[in-house]
């Protein structure tokens, strides 16, 4: 009975990555002087009109196919009416009641190890609409300026069913659908500026019994306040209800530097927004064709590349969603592994998620801005999987790639006399000398401790100053203490 | 001079009989000695209209000339002109200058190189018929000074009939350009919806809303709508047509003409002397070959209460953007953002323009949306599909423009009812989207204007301006200029 259900769906605001704004042509580049990307059509003077960016458009029917949603044949521009200062029309152009994109659904993966499972959120719509400008309360003495560059930025409001039970199940969704509108190229994802911001609706309920009601938690714009936000707001209704009281609908703001969410109005004080078509703009109609030209020109989709990932290079599946976390990362694996060939797919892997990963890491760099390029590596990964190179030194070609000291691997390879000892008499040699050379570790190992072989080993492996194969080496030093 | 046609003038012009600067002085100096009586202009800029003129000539000189370079007209104070005083007839807008132009101002202006007299005054907002709702003012109808000249294009209506200007820019969202040119013996034009541009025409209701010429005849009109008409990339609603000379049918005889007589424009509620003009009107048409078919628009009498659904819903949201934030006019003293948007708008907005805002913001409201606005709209379609099955019938329609003559300043301002029946017979035109005109069929017992209106089918203003042409060839009603205003 002690059991509480958590309910959460999300409303995610995608600023679409058009070069100019949904209903004007200024442009929607980020950080400009306050007011110098606003039209006569963004300040909303007397008289202007809105015209529609066929670029925004384009975006909701790429997102509305990536998500196998309906996308719609007829949809109607809406007006939602408001007062507010950084609102320069009096109403925000949205759609409301015909969406453009209708249903559809995100594979999440939850969860790691024995934990992890996979989920789908279904969608319930995605729509276009405008952004406002922005109310700016510093630096004005009490006053306050108002900025409309923003205004007029197109977005694609993406809503979920409350499909969601956890923060964890939250955070994967927007996380999956993060990757999504940059892997499509909707969206360039900065979360810092604004591009992918969530809002979160949270109830709590007892299993079996109706959905609770629910808070809505505004603009939340990192995954870690996305899940702070969440926890704090769960734990709130909880105690709330066990305290016997009751949860009011409420929009709530969640303070990062606190922890809490607090209200900021309730449903006695919701607006009335006074939808209705607006009628300066024609109803969006999407040909068939214009869908198929879409679909024909959009890329292989995260889902169906990881499971050819599995299928094809036999990755399991956390390897493969971690390759299709964003499209450049999987390209780069591919042309790796398109030099390496097939049986160099999991060292590849490997390579990309841990070498290269921690290496651009810290460097602060992007995979697009790798020294190393994917056929480097790719390179250097033959060199493994063909025994030319032990692990240990491919780690020392791949630094010396990265400090371009050589366009590939085997030009490092030979210049630095980097190949790795195979031939069995050399080892031997080796293995002879430093047996000759370590009596008391030979005679530690005799009386059983096996730590003293390892020192043996690291010995030959000095004296061939790493080269020689270890796993011959091994080998060849168990024959030698066994004969 | 001051009544010649729009062909004459530009013949004077490019004959060089006569200068754009000469003819554009001599609307200023009648502009300055009538207008202070009149009102018909709220902002005038002699320097910048005379500047406009110089290049009219110079353009004239060099033979790069159109049919309406050099020729002066009278702007409605709704279209936005860059550095011009804008006003919509509001205090609201008192000391807005627009930085930009409306596709109207550049299409007349800068291609045809028409020379803007002033801003012409207008009922707030073009919520009106009678011209009273300016802040700036009412305006004098020229047939007699007691009397309204109509709204919502008022003032240049009066500019016009007083030959205070050749022609006029005019706006008609329930019959704006037609009421008052027929209180006014002029005549008027509103388009098909989509056929003008609306980019920098301040809105009131957006799909009801269509501008056209105001004229003394319907041969000046035809060469004012080619000027005026024609897709605009930057207006959505805009249609994409291939461009077509308003003047090619004027000669056309009527032989075979169907003229629809809808039985709902001829019963009760319309002044007998107003009824006798167009029953004359109808048999002078029959005697230049058309031929008379009684049609029915069954829906028409919802037109009016579904019209002041639609409109003020509209406007309640066109209007929102006039808040006192970045520009207009603000409430000097507030307490705070709330406390400023409420005094600005109790301050900024007349009486009337306030009735609409509330009318409309109440239309459009939670719960009774479905009962008004959805209602509303389902009789739009209604009315629509009369003027569809009446035009399987007939070629033009034909009745009264409005139900009365120019009636007293003051007699309807305290009854928004009685002033909103004055657009009986015009609004269901604006509700179907269709062209309509009027112009000018006689007067009444005091010496007052009268107008008929013809409706046509959507893209048929060819087709009304020739039938309006052929009555004009055999009538000089329109050709009468009111006493004491030489």
């Amino acid at each position: 009975m002690n059991q509480w259900e958590v309910v959460i769906g999300l409303e995610t605001h995608v600023q679409l990555a058009t070069a100019s704004k949904i209903f004007s042509g200024a442009s929607t580049a980020f950080g400009a002087a306050p007011n110098t990307q606003a039209s006569p059509v963004d300040l909303a003077l007397p008289g202007v009109l809105p015209v529609l960016n066929k670029g925004a458009v384009e975006c909701a029917i790429r997102f509305g196919l990536a998500v196998d949603a309906q996308v719609a044949g007829k949809s109607v521009f809406a007006r939602k009416n408001y007062f507010y200062p950084d609102l320069p029309k009096g109403y925000q152009i949205s759609q409301f009641e015909l969406p453009v994109v209708q249903g559809g659904h995100v594979a999440i993966a939850v969860g790691q190890g024995d934990k992890a499972y996979e989920k789908r959120v279904q969608l319930t719509r995605a729509h276009l609409e405008e952004d406002a400008g922005k109310s700016l309360h510093e630096d004005f003495h009490g006053k306050t300026g108002i900025d409309l560059n923003r205004a007029g930025t197109p977005l694609l409001e993406i809503v979920t069913e409350p499909d969601m039970r956890s923060s964890d199940e939250a955070v994967a969704y927007a996380r999956a659908l993060h990757a999504l509108v940059r892997w499509i190229g909707i969206c360039d994802g900065n979360m810092q500026e604004g591009s992918f911001r969530c809002d979160a609706n949270v109830s709590v309920h007892r299993p079996g019994t109706p959905f609770g009601t629910r808070r809505e938690i505004k603009n939340l714009n990192s995954f870690r306040f996305l899940k702070e936000a969440i926890e704090y707001e769960i734990r709130w209704q909880i105690e709330t209800l066990e305290e016997g009281g009751t949860i009011q609908q409420a929009t709530v703001l969640f303070d990062p530097a606190t922890g809490e969410t607090r209200s900021m109005r309730t449903k006695e004080d919701a607006h009335d927004y006074r939808y209705f078509p607006d009628p300066d703009l024609l109803p969006l109609v999407i040909s068939p064709e214009w869908i198929a030209r879409t679909k024909a020109a959009l890329p292989e989709l995260p889902e169906a590349r990881k499971q050819r990932f599995i299928a094809d290079y036999g990755l399991s599946a956390y390897d493969a969603t971690t390759l299709t976390a964003a499209l450049e990362t999987a390209a780069y694996f591919e042309a790796a592994v398109a030099v390496a060939g097939k049986p160099g797919a999991k060292p590849c892997a490997n390579w990309v998620m841990v070498d290269l990963a921690a290496r651009l890491n810290k460097e602060g760099l992007e995979i697009t801005q790798s020294p190393v390029t994917a056929a480097q590596l790719g390179g250097l990964v033959a060199r493994i999987t063909d025994n030319t190179l032990s692990n240990a030194i491919a780690k020392k070609v791949f630094e010396a790639l990265w400090a371009g000291e050589g366009s590939s691997a085997d030009e490092i390879i030979e210049k630095q006399g980097l190949k790795q000892i195979t031939d069995t008499g050399a080892i031997e040699k080796l293995v002879d000398e430093v047996l000759a050379a370590n009596a008391a570790n030979v005679a530690e190992f005799k009386a059983g401790k096996e730590k003293a072989f390892n020192a043996l080993v690291g010995q030959v492996m000095k004296a061939a100053k790493g080269k020689a194969n270890p796993q011959q080496v091994n080998e060849l030093l168990r024959q030698k203490l066994a004969g | 001079m001051i009544h010649a046609s729009l062909k004459e003038l530009a013949a004077a012009l490019a004959a060089k009989t006569l200068s754009s600067v000469e003819l554009t002085q001599l609307y200023l100096d009648r502009i300055a000695r009538l207008n202070p009586e009149l009102n018909a202009f709220i902002t005038t800029d002699p320097e910048r209209s005379l500047a406009a003129a110089r290049l009219a000539d110079a353009r004239i000189a060099a033979g790069q000339a159109g049919p309406l370079t050099g020729i002066p007209i009278a702007q409605k104070d709704i279209f936005c002109a860059e550095g011009w005083r804008t006003t919509c007839g509001s205090k609201m807008l008192e000391n807005f200058i627009s930085p930009y132009d409306a596709t109207v101002i550049t299409r007349l202006e800068r291609e045809a190189g028409m020379v803007s007299l002033g801003k012409a005054n207008m009922d707030e907002f073009a919520m009106g018929s009678s011209n009273e709702t300016s802040w700036f003012g009412p305006v004098q109808n020229p047939w007699d000074k007691t009397r309204v000249p109509g709204g919502s294009s008022g003032g240049s209506a009066a500019a016009v009939a007083a030959a205070l200007a050749p022609v006029a820019t005019g706006t008609d969202t329930g019959g704006s350009i037609r009421q008052p040119a027929a209180l006014c013996n002029l005549t008027g034009l509103k388009p098909t919806y989509g056929v003008v541009s609306r980019y920098g025409m301040i809105a009131f209701a957006s799909s009801l809303d269509q501008a056209g010429p105001m004229a003394r005849s319907a041969a000046d009109c035809a060469l004012l709508l080619n000027a005026m008409a024609g897709f605009d990339d930057k207006d959505s609603t805009s249609l994409e047509r291939p461009s077509e000379d308003y003047c090619r049918c004027l000669g056309q005889p009527l032989q075979g003409l169907k003229i629809g007589l809808p039985r709902e424009f001829f019963g009760e509620g319309c002044a007998a002397g107003v009824m006798a003009a167009v029953q004359a009107a109808i048999d002078e048409y029959k005697r230049l070959g058309a031929e008379l078919v009684e049609v029915s628009l069954p829906n028409s009498h919802l037109s009016v209460p579904a019209y002041y659904v639609i409109a003020p819903a509209e406007a309640s949201s066109n209007l929102s953007r006039f808040d006192g934030v970045r520009y207009g006019y603000r409430a000097p003293e507030y307490r705070d953002l709330s406390d400023m948007y409420c005094k600005t708008r109790a301050q900024g907005f007349g009486a009337e323009v306030k009735r609409r805002i509330l009318i409309g913001t109440y239309v459009l409201s939670h719960g009774y949306y479905d009962a008004y606005y959805l209602q509303a709209q389902r009789i739009r379609r209604l009315i629509a599909d009369d003027f569809v099955a009446a035009f399987r019938q007939c070629d033009v329609i034909l009745g009264p423009t409005s139900p009365s003559t120019a009636f007293k300043q003051g007699e309807k301002a305290a009854d928004p009812v009685q002033m909103y029946l004055s657009d009986i017979y015009t609004i269901a035109v604006n509700l179907a989207g269709l062209p309509g005109m009027s112009l000018p069929c006689g007067f009444d017992d005091q010496g007052l204007p009268i107008g008929m209106q013809l409706i046509g089918n959507y893209f048929d203003e060819a087709r009304l301006l020739n039938v309006a042409h052929a009555y004009q060839q055999a009538s000089d009603w329109h050709r009468r200029t009111p006493a004491g205003l030489e």
